[in-house]
């Protein structure tokens, strides 16, 4: 099997087993809801129907109900739009691109990243449709024939592509989830006890049965997804930088936008992302599995995309200057210095100042702060849009014009709304779904596993320990009579060498920490120590030892315990001075 | 005579794996192996062929880029050519790189759809569909062969029972073949 190196930090706490993992996923989904989640639940659906009520009175009374005027005729409405897509960056980034990149640790964010994904698209969604003001022509941004004559919508638009954009990222979002979810399903149905769990899960579960042949399908599918997500994922946020940057409105107008919105859009919803798993990890006990080495990674992700965020802050400081364009300028010294001052120091401070703190380590693993933090960064990129848009046109060409945006109680009611719904729609998912990619969890458990790392885990054929002889035995009363099926419970003989394997496994792992943990990638070649030929190579290999410093570091004692492993050629590596020969080696 | 299957469970992957090559190699033919996550390697062992969904999502691609190109073609170019600050549209190729983002959208949107949706027709995965797992635990934490005597002409019920039994199996059990879908 793959072994990973010893100095990676497990990602799974613990000694957990294949049913370890489902026990523990499944156990807050088939128990009862705890107070705090009804409390949650409540709040949350309360303000969404607030919300939804003032959608209804915007629909019914008109645009003009919200803050908007002559000058300003983009403002909350679109600020919310690019905020929630920029939260529903982080999911897809997540599980598509670091599923390229062989990254392990996504395997216990990917689920709930890409629901949240999918409730912030959800969201962002919703204010276009909104904000034009008559929903139920919202079909017409669609290509389709009219009875208008020839008026077709304007492929050469960003506000066209948004559409286009927006909805592909949506749906392929929900199979891409969808598909990983399958198997999860299937086992949450094959566990539950009611009738109607039992229903609705194997509804949900689409008769997944874990064949050899679906499994093969299922790694490539989720494998060629990833790669269309990919740069799915970089299109849509660039997309969405096109409406303002192809526009010619001084401040929107420039090239830098789509590389700086997309690190935006991934810096906020990585954010996101550790408000919630914060919260969820404590409220489902699933620190095991998601801990301060995952809280820390995605810190380092945050670090990172907030450090080019503030990079693109400054540069395009710097280019208004350069340009040499007045207009352009006036508009970054109008943000800076203007009537929006505080909203412009907010996003400095909040976006460029707050992730560099976590180059610190003790601070980038601290979860407080770390959640302090995200909650910090998501207000900042909320004024990051804000800035960008009402500040670039509050003050246009003509100073007769020149206004300010006054938001209504309507428009704070919709976004709080959006809030709201977002958070109803992730109660309910924490609660009904697997919150952790179950199937996935149980590839990784052997090898980044605590327990399996640091070689405390009992063999796996020590069936004592099993403790969940129950379903076992479920299983084995299952065959009835009349199948004439002759049940034969077999312990496997040979206890003898099962005793004699375990033992084997204890001296392999208590030899490699002597020596310290070897590395496949960066092996020499022993053949090169006299006594050792490609077969006993195979063997150290085998047992973990790759390297010269490895059998450099070997005494008296290591011999023995490797004779008593190989069970070849006592004696031999004391007489060759395998360890002399190394060292040797290691300086050559 | 309805077909008999034996279900040999064991309960690890790295046991089934091993297992699987034991008794390939004294000339078992296994039909399947049911498991509750993928067990790597497994598939040349027991003849299941890798997939061919990719060229699938490939296929799916190129249709939905041809699609986009035949559908702006005909809105901006041969119907309605829009006027947009007089840039270039009287052509496609001219207007083309306006025209990128969606082309890159449609074929995205059609590649993971189509794709997506042959893996579920393909699987036999819908809504509503039975499960046919042997066992509860197959998507726990157990690991299923299904061995069809049918699949097995050279050998009886006894030898194969011999054989599984040498491998690090947990349970055995042998009933009639039931086709569930």
């Amino acid at each position: 099997m793959h072994k990973e190196a010893a100095i990676r930090e497990p990602l799974i706490l613990g000694h957990k087993t294949y049913s370890d993992i489902t026990e523990d996923v499944c156990r807050p989904i088939e128990g009862k809801a705890p107070r705090a989640w009804y409390i949650m639940f409540g709040i949350s659906l309360l303000v969404g129907l607030y919300g939804i009520g003032c959608i209804l009175y915007l629909l019914g009374t008109g645009i003009g109900t919200w803050g908007l005027n002559k000058t300003v005729e983009w403002a909350w409405d679109i600020t919310n739009f690019v905020w929630w897509v920029g939260i529903g960056h982080a999911g897809t980034l997540i599980s598509a691109v670091l599923l390229l990149f062989r990254q392990r640790w996504r395997m216990a964010i990917n689920r709930s990243a890409e629901a949240m994904t999918i409730f912030a698209v959800f969201m962002a969604g919703l204010f276009p449709l909104i904000h034009m003001g008559r929903l139920w022509v919202g079909y017409w941004v669609l290509p389709i024939p009219n009875q208008f004559g020839s008026l077709w919508v304007n492929f050469n638009s960003p506000l066209l592509w948004d559409v286009f954009a927006i909805s592909t990222y949506l749906t392929v979002s929900v199979v891409f989830w969808y598909i990983g979810l399958i198997p999860d399903f299937a086992t949450i149905r094959d566990r539950a006890k009611g009738a109607l769990s039992k229903k609705m899960y194997g509804i949900l579960s689409f008769g997944w049965s874990g064949r050899a042949k679906h499994w093969n399908r299922f790694e490539l599918v989720s494998l060629v997804l990833a790669g269309l997500a990919t740069p799915l994922v970089f299109s849509v946020h660039s997309i969405v930088s096109f409406d303002f940057a192809t526009s010619v409105i001084p401040g929107w107008h420039t090239t830098i936008f789509p590389p700086y919105f997309v690190a935006g859009a991934v810096f906020s919803g990585f954010a996101m992302v550790q408000t919630l798993l914060l919260i969820l990890r404590k409220g489902m006990k699933l620190e095991a599995y998601i801990h301060t080495k995952h809280v820390e990674y995605m810190n380092i992700v945050i670090m990172v995309t907030g450090s080019i965020v503030g990079v693109a802050y400054l540069t395009e400081l710097f280019i208004s200057w350069y340009s040499g364009v007045e207009y352009e300028s006036y508009a970054f010294i109008n943000r800076a210095t203007g009537p929006y001052w505080w909203a412009y120091w907010s996003m400095m401070t909040f976006n460029v100042i707050s992730p560099q703190l976590m180059w610190f380590k003790k601070l980038r693993r601290s979860l407080l702060f770390t959640f302090f933090i995200s909650i910090v960064v998501n207000i900042g990129m909320w004024f990051e849009r804000f800035v960008i848009i009402v500040t670039s046109i509050h003050q246009d060409y003509l100073p007769s014009s020149w206004s300010m945006f006054y938001p209504t109680w309507t428009d704070i009611g919709v976004f709080i709304g959006t809030i709201g719904i977002f958070f109803a729609f992730y109660l309910a998912f924490a609660r009904y779904f697997p919150v952790l990619a179950i199937a996935e969890l149980k590839t990784i458990v052997k090898i980044s596993g605590e327990s399996y790392k640091n070689g405390t885990a009992p063999g796996h054929d020590d069936h004592g320990g099993d403790d969940h002889s129950g379903g076992s035995a479920a299983v084995v009363e299952a065959p009835k009579a009349e199948e004439a099926a002759p049940v034969v419970e077999e312990k496997v003989e040979e206890a003898k060498e099962e005793i004699s394997e375990e033992e084997k496994s204890k001296r392999v792992s208590s030899l490699i920490e002597k020596l310290g943990a070897g590395n496949a990638e960066n092996k020499d070649d022993l053949k090169k120590i006299s006594g050792v030929g490609p077969k006993l190579e195979e063997t150290l290999n085998q047992i973990g030892i790759y390297s010269y410093e490895q059998v450099s570091k070997m005494t008296d004692n290591e011999y023995d315990l490797l004779d008593s492993i190989t069970g070849t050629f006592p004696g031999r590596a004391k007489r060759d001075d395998w360890a002399g020969q190394a060292k040797e080696l290691m300086n050559k | 005579m309805a077909d008999r299957v034996i279900y040999a469970t064991y309960d690890d992957d790295h046991t089934c794996l091993e297992g699987a090559k034991k008794l390939v190699a004294e000339g078992v033919h296994i039909t399947d192996v049911f498991s509750p996550f993928p067990i790597h390697g497994i598939d040349p062992v027991i003849g299941v062929k890798h997939t061919r969904l990719g060229i699938v999502a490939m296929m799916f691609a190129v249709t939905g880029l041809m699609l986009a190109v035949i559908g702006f073609r005909y809105f901006m170019i041969a119907d309605w050519p829009m006027n947009i600050g007089g840039k270039p549209n009287w052509t496609l190729l001219e207007n083309y790189p306006s025209f990128v983002p969606i082309s890159f959208e449609f074929t995205v949107l059609f590649a993971a759809h189509g794709m997506a949706l042959t893996y579920f027709l393909r699987n036999k995965t819908l809504p509503g569909m039975p499960a046919d797992n042997p066992y509860p635990r197959n998507t726990d934490d157990r690991f299923t062969m299904e061995i069809r005597l049918s699949d097995n002409h050279g050998m009886t019920s006894d030898e194969l029972h011999a054989k599984i039994k040498q491998t690090a199996i947990v349970e055995i059990e042998e009933k009639d073949y039931v086709e569930i879908k």
